[in-house]
């Protein structure tokens, strides 16, 4: 912030935010009137028959993809023209470090409700604490137990075991967090090879990643009636991993950017942040596997 | 200018002060200021409570405002052209954090004990499973001293006849309704002095016992309030909460609540009525409710069409009004003036399923009406709002 | 409190502002993009107020005269909805925009596309949630707008809810996003934006309070972002949340609700201890009374404001020893606060006082705001509030601290700060009337409340019994009057906009200090391209 610092870059007016906001107008009421035509309360069926939902919700999409290549290419532009100074990219830092923190705060309360599910609800329901009658008038027959298995009205299902895929995936992530940390390092440094070398390994184990979630879901689905619908238990399970998913899923597309502009030579050795915006990205998401790993499979 | 200002602001401070003292003072029993002191030993201990924790913030309000106003008033400019400079005195803001603390220290004290005791409902003599619905509550008793298995079951709805609450003034657009005139073909009723607090069968209680209440609910939140017994507990779908009361032996009387927790639609529709007896008095009744109850249902046929539609329409319009409407126009339920169902004497059979099985957002009403009261019902239905089957269903076609 | 030199430099306007349309809808500009929240803002205040004066003329009498229940209850539900997050939050936002950037020196908030983003996503939130009341009042076989109230507790808002629930939720999550991305920009701008010299406790305490509520904002906005999302699976996915059948707890919506609602009021209120918090000194020519202590408890509160969330639930049957808790952390919020009402006090104590508009609105603002407080620690004594909750006590406890609490305070800010904004002063005949009609109207409209709610009468009832009549008949006229009262405003507001009024000075005020104040009225459209020098 010394006083004969480069003036602080303000944009001109950008017509990206208004259109960022039709996009997610339109996906907010393409999206209501899909989900609502295609699933009905209790069933999951999809049934995509009659319904404008699905092209509205296609088309905000689309459109949201487009407005951000704008705004991204605009950014990137000025990046590259040299409009930014140190202050703007400790803009740019301070505020993805607390867009982490809000997402943390999200999956605070995925987890918050996992442990109200297991210590407070499961044995209440079970009749411990002053809730004798719940169980002696309610649920006369349940069973209080974690993984919830047979929910209060019976539905039933199997527990995902913490040994196979999961810990196999709990390496691969932790793995990846390590070369992403050495592709990071050879940035700063300035060794391109191993910089691209480390990069796509990142994501090639950030795709294996993934795909064993969907292999994992399947088996979940398929072989052990682990669904959305199994009660609390299936609930918090695909909540916490499917969120999870999503943010690997964003993560990797983010390294794959990053993938491509590291090959047109757009990250200097002072001049990286969206680089390293991605990295904190992907070392977040990672610790959050681990607390997933450790409550929703493990313990 | 200025001082005619200081004339406005302290006349308007006067005002609040005024206003705020003569709330404080008048402690009559029953007013409809205060809170209800209430009937039991600890809705008095709560009126204690509250009284005591009012006066604690007046008395703190009043001293804040007080300085304020002596300030505005004697530290404007006219007077002190020149203000202090003074920012920071470690001493008074030392004191004005603790000295808050100790009062509330105070304050939580007695705020503890009579939570404590509220919290301890062992010992009680008579259990009362209360189940909240859209839009009524029924009461089972459980158990009664020795008996365990007193299996008395009822629901309560509100008695206010609709005549007496539906008295729209405007028409069409946002009100749909049309005037009292249109609707009824007559001005609005007057409304009892009961008026929305009335039920057709209250709830019994004897005086002198310990009353445990198990609240629950069958479809949203609702919370069963009762004031006078301050009990306030919300009835959780898949979940039981416990509450008690002993209403003194010298308090019989009636008494009321409501629903306090937003429940849909007619979430205001949907009191509650306590008649406290005298213990003797209670056995009897109980006595009697168990003998109905045991001896099956009452399947004695209607003799005619008349006294078969008299009953319909106080049984419609106790349990069916808030969803299809005084005029079986519809609403939340499907409209029954006119409709292809209502007026084919084939499809009796189908009306009667609809009421005992339910169906979609329609409640089954097997417990909540008597095989007599739906045929009732049936009837009426069939034979009002223009509907002119002449159908006559008896208890025993809907028994069977 | 900063000492200020007068450096800086007055060739800003190089840039040339962009005109028409564009310069609204594609705004980079902290200026411009504050005086659309607070354009839109006041709109949905009268949207907003709108239904309240529908809820209070079903109110006045007994009887179902204007509306149905069912229309009632999404007049409520949408009231309550859109007071908070399109009335107050935008409002406070806007200020934040106008006001933060001049205070600290600042050339613009620290990532103004961002910004613009954050004000347009509103709009059309805020289309969705109405089109869904709209649809209710004049569409085709009025299917049901959003009637759950708006705290929306499962299961009336999931299994039970309408279909317009599903358009609710994702308008939510719009407002969420809108929130997150503005709070993350307050606290960017706020952090690495300041001018040389200016340290973190020579802020303004205004920049304090928002620094802080954006904090908040940044924590729990997600929390309320999971809960619906919740909501949308346990409607259409069959997931069991709220459901105990499947081992879930309608309750468990309660504790996430609240745990972003809490935290949500002081997000209400923080920036109005603020706006208070300049006021006072600067119509009492004195410096703030304790300027350190009140960084502290504003901290302090935002602190405490995370685990008391279960004061709302008393009656829902947690265990003894969590009701306890909850109900001695909520009690401790009354020392910080106390903090800040004594030391606005002190701060007027033995000071030069003027009564011009704003400093009224902020009087009345302390006045009001702490009876609205009081009344929250008697709600926070659990066996009393057994009595209390949801009953029209607590309708009262609310009002006070949002209406002439949150709204006082913003206009408080409107008045001070016009003359900067639009470069004339506020007309005062208007203004005074304004003021006088509301301040009495508003205790007409929310005193006697507390009466019936003590009587009582639980809230959310479209109709009631006879014993609360009388009192109603009163709430009702307050309302009236009240509502009536803001047209004046809006004549203030359109004859400054329209700058017609006396010609603002850079300095209107005499006794106001702080950087905002060096610029010229109305301030030119780029400030502090160059960073100001504080000593
Ligand atoms: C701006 C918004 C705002 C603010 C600031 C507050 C402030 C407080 N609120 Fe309020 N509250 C709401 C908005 C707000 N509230 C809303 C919207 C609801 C209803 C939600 C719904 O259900 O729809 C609600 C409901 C609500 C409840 C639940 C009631 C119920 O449903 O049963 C409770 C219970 O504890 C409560 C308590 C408090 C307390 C203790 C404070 C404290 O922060 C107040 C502290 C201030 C003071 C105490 C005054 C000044 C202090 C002094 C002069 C010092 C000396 C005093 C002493 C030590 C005694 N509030
Ligand atoms: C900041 C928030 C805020 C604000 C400013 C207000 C402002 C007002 N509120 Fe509201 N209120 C809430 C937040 C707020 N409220 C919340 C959170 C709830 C709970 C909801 C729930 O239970 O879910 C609630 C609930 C609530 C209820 C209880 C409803 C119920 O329980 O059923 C009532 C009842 O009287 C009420 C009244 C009013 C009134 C009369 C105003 C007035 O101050 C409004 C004044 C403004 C205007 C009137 C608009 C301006 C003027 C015009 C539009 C011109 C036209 C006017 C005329 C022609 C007269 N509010
Ligand atoms: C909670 C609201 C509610 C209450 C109370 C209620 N109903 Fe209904 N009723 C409905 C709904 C909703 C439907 C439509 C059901 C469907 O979608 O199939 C319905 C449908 C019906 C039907 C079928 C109509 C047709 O044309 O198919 C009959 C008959 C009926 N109700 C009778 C009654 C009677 C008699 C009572 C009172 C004893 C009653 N209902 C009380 C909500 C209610
Ligand atoms: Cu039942 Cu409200
Ligand atoms: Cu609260």
């Amino acid at each position: 912030m010394a006083e004969n610092s480069s003036k602080y870059y303000v944009p001109e007016s950008s017509p990206w935010p208004l259109f960022g906001s039709i996009g997610l107008f339109l996906i907010a009421i393409g999206a209501a009137n899909f989900i609502q035509q295609s699933t009905q309360f209790g069933q999951n069926t999809l049934r995509a028959d009659g319904t404008w939902g699905q092209y509205v919700l296609m088309a905000g999409v689309l459109w949201m993809i487009a407005t951000m290549f704008f705004w991204w290419r605009d950014t990137i532009k000025e990046s590259l023209t040299g409009l930014h100074n140190e202050q703007l990219s400790g803009s740019y830092r301070q505020g993805m470090i607390w867009f982490i923190f809000s997402e943390v705060m999200f999956f605070g309360a995925l987890f918050g409700a996992l442990f109200y599910a297991r210590w407070l609800i499961i044995p209440w329901l079970g009749g411990a604490g002053n809730n004798a009658m719940t169980h002696e008038l309610l649920w006369p027959g349940f069973q209080a137990m974690w993984p919830l298995t047979t929910t209060p009205d019976g539905r039933t299902t199997q527990v995902m075991g913490a040994w196979g895929l999961p810990a196999i995936n709990t390496a691969i992530l932790i793995v990846s967090s390590i070369t992403l940390t050495i592709a990071h390092h050879a940035l700063i440094v300035g060794e391109r090879g191993r910089l691209i070398l480390f990069q796509g390994i990142t994501i090639l184990l950030g795709l294996f990643f993934l795909s064993l979630q969907v292999y994992e879901y399947y088996h979940a689905y398929h072989e052990l009636g682990l669904t959305l619908e199994a009660g609390i238990y299936g609930s918090l399970f695909f909540f916490l991993t499917g969120f999870h998913g999503i943010h690997v899923s964003m993560g990797t597309l983010m390294l794959i950017v990053c993938f491509f502009r590291i090959l047109k030579g757009h990250f200097t050795k002072e001049n990286h942040f969206v680089y390293e915006a991605s990295a904190w990205y992907w070392h977040f998401v990672d610790v959050v596997w681990l607390f997933l790993f450790v409550v929703v499979y493990w313990l | 200018m200025q001082s005619t200002l200081f004339r406005r602001v302290t006349a308007a401070l006067t005002l609040l002060l005024v206003s705020g003292v003569s709330v404080a003072s008048d402690w009559t029993e029953r007013s409809n200021v205060n809170l209800r002191p209430g009937v039991t030993d600890i809705s008095q201990d709560v009126f204690g409570l509250h009284v005591a924790i009012l006066w604690v913030v007046s008395v703190i309000g009043l001293a804040v405002f007080g300085l304020i106003m002596y300030s505005a008033v004697a530290h404007r400019r006219s007077k002190r052209p020149q203000a202090s400079t003074f920012h920071e005195h470690v001493g008074v803001e030392i004191a004005w954090t603790v000295i808050p603390f100790i009062i509330l220290i105070f304050m939580a004290i007695p705020a503890t004990r009579v939570l404590i005791a509220m919290d301890d409902s062992a010992e009680s003599e008579l259990t009362i499973k209360v189940t909240g619905y859209r839009w009524n509550w029924s009461y089972e008793y459980l158990t009664y001293q020795d008996d365990n298995d007193v299996g008395v079951f009822f629901f309560s709805n509100l008695k206010t006849p609709a005549e007496q609450y539906h008295t729209p003034v405007l028409k069409d657009g946002l009100f749909p309704y049309g005037t009292a005139a249109d609707r009824f073909g007559a001005e609005p009723q007057e409304k009892d002095h009961d008026y929305m607090l009335a039920v057709d069968k209250p709830l019994i209680l004897p005086a002198g016992v310990k009353v445990r209440f198990l609240v629950t609910a069958d479809d949203v939140i609702h919370s069963f309030f009762m004031p006078d017994f301050a009990i306030k507990k919300d009835a959780i779908p898949g979940f039981v909460n416990e509450a008690w009361t002993v209403v003194p032996e010298d308090a019989t009387g009636i008494y009321y609540g409501q629903c306090a927790e937003l429940c849909g639609k007619n979430h205001a529709f949907m009191p509650i009525e306590v008649h406290v007896v005298a213990k003797e008095e209670f056995d009897t009744w109980l006595a009697e409710e168990k003998e109905k109850a045991a001896s099956g249902p009452d399947l004695t046929p209607f003799s005619n069409l008349e006294a078969a539609m008299t009953l319909g329409k106080e049984k419609y319009n106790a349990a069916c009004v808030l969803c299809h409407g005084a005029e079986g126009q519809g609403g939340i339920g499907l409209p029954f003036a006119g409709t292809a169902l209502m007026n084919d004497s084939a499809r009796i059979q189908e009306n009667i399923d609809v009421l005992i099985k339910g169906r979609n957002a329609m409640p089954s009403f097997a417990a909540q009406l008597t095989p007599r009261d739906i045929a009732a019902v049936i009837t009426y239905q069939r034979n009002a709002f223009g509907n002119e089957t002449g159908d006559l269903i008896q208890p025993a076609d809907v028994a069977k | 409190m900063t000492a200020v030199a007068a450096h800086h430099d007055h060739h800003d306007d190089h840039h040339h502002a962009p005109h028409g349309l564009k310069r609204w809808l594609f705004s980079t500009n902290h200026k411009d993009i504050g005086t659309l929240y607070l354009w839109f803002s006041f709109a949905m205040f009268m949207v907003g107020g709108f239904m309240a004066l529908v809820i209070r003329a079903e109110l006045m009498y007994p009887g179902m005269q204007v509306v149905d229940p069912e229309f009632f209850n999404q007049m409520t539900t949408v009231h309550g909805l859109i007071m908070v997050f399109g009335a107050v939050m935008p409002a406070t936002v806007g200020l934040a925009n106008w006001m933060i950037p001049l205070m600290i020196g600042a050339p613009d908030m620290a990532l103004p596309r961002m910004n613009n983003w954050s004000f347009w996503i509103l709009p059309f939130a805020f289309t969705i949630l109405i089109g869904s009341v709209l649809m209710s009042a004049f569409g085709e076989g009025n299917p049901s707008a959003p009637n759950f109230g708006w705290t929306f507790y499962a299961p009336l808002s999931t299994k039970y809810g309408p279909a317009s629930t599903d358009l609710f939720i994702l308008s939510v999550h719009m407002m969420g996003i809108s929130s997150i991305m503005g709070a993350i920009n307050v606290i960017v701008t706020v952090l690495n934006m300041r001018a040389p010299g200016m340290t973190m406790m020579k802020m303004p305490l205004f920049v304090w309070a928002w620094l802080i509520t954006a904090f908040l904002l940044v924590a729990v906005m997600p929390v309320l972002a999971g809960a619906v999302t919740m909501m949308l699976t346990d409607r259409h996915f069959g997931t069991s949340f709220f459901d105990a059948a499947g081992g879930g707890d309608p309750v468990l919506f309660q504790h996430i609700f609240w745990f972003f609602g809490h935290p949500e009021v002081y997000i209400m209120i923080l920036p109005s201890f603020g706006i208070v918090s300049a006021i006072i000194p600067a119509f009492a020519r004195k410096p703030l009374f304790g300027y350190a202590s009140m960084v502290y408890a504003t901290a302090s509160i935002a602190l405490l404001s995370f685990v008391v969330w279960a004061h709302h639930m008393f009656t829902v049957g947690m265990p003894l020893a969590g009701t306890l808790f909850f109900m001695y952390m909520t009690m401790l919020i009354s020392v910080p606060t106390g903090v800040k009402v004594f030391n606005w006090v002190a701060t007027m104590w033995r000071g030069s006082l003027t009564f011009e508009l704003p400093m009224k609105w902020a009087l009345a603002f302390v006045v009001l705001f702490t009876c609205g407080g009081l009344s929250g620690l008697m709600l926070a004594l659990t066996p009393v509030d057994f009595q209390y909750h949801d009953t029209y006590f607590v309708v009262a406890h609310f009002h006070y601290v949002l209406v002439s609490g949150a709204i006082f305070s913003i206009f408080a800010a409107a008045y001070y700060w016009l003359p900067k904004w639009s470069g004339v002063m506020p007309n005062t005949f208007l203004g005074e009337l304004h003021f006088w009609n509301s301040l009495l109207s508003v205790n007409l409209l929310f005193f006697p409340m507390h009466f019936v709610g003590l009587a009582g009468m639980p809230r959310r009832y479209a109709d009631y019994a006879l014993q609360f009549a009388d009192y109603n008949w009163w709430i009702s006229v307050g309302a009236f009057w009240f509502g009536i009262s803001q047209l004046l405003f809006v004549a203030v507001c359109v004859l400054c906009a329209m700058k017609k009024g006396k010609k603002a000075e850079a300095a209107p005020w005499d006794g106001a200090e702080g950087l905002e104040w060096t610029v010229p009225s109305p301030a030119p459209f780029h400030t502090f391209d160059t960073p100001p020098v504080i000593k």
